[in-house]
């Protein structure tokens, strides 16, 4: 079983579905971060089987809307002083410019590129976006 | 301890403050979220926003019926009542179509064809020159500066400082929506790619409305390429808020209706829908079948468009299975989904729809230049 060291003050980003957590620290920028980051693929979960975790050994400010994006079942605990002080649910925004890129060959996105890319929240409990343009629904990859 | 270390802020633009999200461009991808304000201030800001509590604010008919200004780009843009409007009004240019002359006198339609059209192209120009506008555009990007590599957002800029309304179509899905983000003067979508295609709507929905005498409580079959089909989309749309309208839905595996209109209207809002590719067992059900041509310019592969091209084929023989006050629309050009032998049959109705579409582009022309 492997062990890592609590942290003191910080975030642990948790349940991330299983190869996830890679897209995660990557859009985070995390290996610029200029923190102590302890990255943690194929953890054992009762819930989920396997899933990953980022454990950030300071309190950073993060854009949770984005992290909703990638999995909406992503929890952030917040630690002080080795306590879990707060737990951080993600909710899917309804709308986000810029983050999300259309795949969709047809779309006026792909020549336009200049246009921003806005996608819309049209299904919530399946968190389903779509492309304002075109309406075509993302795909798992299309983090831009 | 928050914050313990100085890091770079988001950019301070309109994009982060709007969406709070940070633009891919910054560092790290960082920033405060603002605290939520207290119930009770949120309580105070919601109210503002929404008129006061004192003075709520009152619904005007006059002025939520006012199209003046307004852009079309998809089939749900007007309400149900502004259509009604619209109706109206084309029926009473249908009507008397020379007490429309000099309605729009000395405006200017611009109309900006990216893909090639004979049909639409020409209704719309036809329906200003009949209020008594001009016309300006091309009809074919090889003309325009498109050719030269320009942007459409610099396009419509430069066009909509000449025209009072445009007209455009583009083989792209969202470049009316586009378009509309850059334009001063009113933008009318005349399709873009396999998307929506709004004022076919109108023709279609004018056209049933006319014939049928309701746009409600209909069985309405579409049949042939219903993904690529932007009319389908957005007629079936248009239809979706009418009540009590159900659809059968005739179209190759290959072909089927996309999800956005299935999922997103159809079970989202309860409407009863059927697929299938027999349509012989559909065609006795149906109060209005619409008929749409298999359309070469979608495919990518010509060997998946010559395998699905005539899937299906209304004629004479499948037409007795049908009601005898079926209405048969078709967006047109045919090829050869309906046989001419049906041209004659009471129940065509797609020659009288292309007429009903000029009267349905005046109406929405006079009524978005404030002319009606």
């Amino acid at each position: 079983m492997l062990n890592i060291a609590k942290i003191r003050n910080g975030l642990v980003i948790d349940h991330i579905r299983a190869g996830f957590g890679i897209r995660i620290f990557n859009w985070l920028g995390l290996d610029k971060a200029g923190v102590p980051v302890a990255f943690i693929v194929n953890a054992p979960s009762k819930e989920m089987g396997a899933k990953d975790m980022l454990k950030i050994d300071e309190t950073i400010a993060i854009d949770y809307d984005v992290l909703g994006l990638i999995d909406h079942n992503i929890t952030v605990n917040v630690i002080e002083n080795e306590v879990i002080t707060e737990k951080i649910h993600m909710t899917l925004p309804d709308r986000v410019e810029n983050v999300l890129v259309c795949k969709n060959p047809r779309c006026i996105t792909q020549v336009e590129k200049s246009a921003p890319q806005v996608f819309v929240l049209s299904d919530r409990t399946k968190g389903v976006y779509r492309c304002e343009y075109c309406d075509e629904a993302r795909g798992e990859i299309d983090l831009r | 301890m928050l914050e313990s270390r100085p890091k770079k802020e988001a950019p301070e633009d309109d994009r982060s403050r709007d969406h709070a999200i940070v633009p891919r461009g910054s560092t790290f991808r960082y920033f405060r979220r603002p605290p939520p304000p207290p119930p009770f201030l949120q309580f105070v800001i919601d109210a503002a926003h929404s008129g006061g509590f004192f003075f709520a604010r009152a619904p005007n008919p006059q002025e939520d019926t006012m199209l003046k200004g307004r852009h079309l780009i998809g089939p749900r843009d007007f309400t149900v009542d502004e259509l009604e409007g619209l109706f109206i009004l084309a029926r009473r240019m249908e009507e008397k179509p020379r007490d429309w002359l000099d309605a729009a006198k000395g405006m200017l339609l611009a109309s900006l064809f990216f893909e090639p059209s004979t049909r639409t192209r020409l209704s719309f120009e036809a329906a200003m020159l009949r209020l008594g506008g001009s016309v300006i555009g091309f009809a074919e990007p090889g003309s325009s500066s498109a050719a030269k590599g320009e942007s459409l957002a610099d396009t419509i800029r430069t066009v909509s400082a000449y025209a009072d309304v445009i007209a455009m179509r583009n083989p792209k899905e969202g470049a009316a929506l586009l378009a509309s983000r850059f334009s001063t003067s009113p933008v009318v979508n005349g399709g873009d790619g396999g998307h929506h295609h709004p004022t076919q709507t109108l023709t279609d929905l004018l056209t049933i409305r006319n014939i049928k005498g309701r746009t409600e409580g209909l069985t309405i079959g579409f049949c042939g390429d219903l993904k690529f089909g932007r009319t389908v989309h957005s007629l079936a749309q248009g239809l979706a808020r009418y009540p009590g309208n159900r659809f059968i839905l005739v179209s190759p595996p290959e072909l089927r209706v996309p999800d956005f209109i299935t999922k997103e209207v159809f079970e989202k809002e309860g409407i009863e829908y059927i697929e299938t590719e027999n349509f012989e067992t559909a065609l006795p059900q149906l109060d209005i079948l619409y008929m749409t041509r298999v359309q070469k310019e979608r495919f990518f592969n010509e060997e998946d468009y010559l395998r699905l091209k005539d899937s299906f084929i209304l004629d004479g023989a499948k037409l007795r299975l049908a009601k005898t006050d079926l209405a048969v629309l078709h967006p047109l050009p045919r090829v050869n989904e309906i046989a001419v032998e049906v041209d004659s049959d009471p129940r065509a109705a797609y020659f009288a729809q292309v007429r009903y579409g000029m009267f349905a582009r005046m109406a929405l022309f006079a009524s978005i230049l404030g002319v009606a």
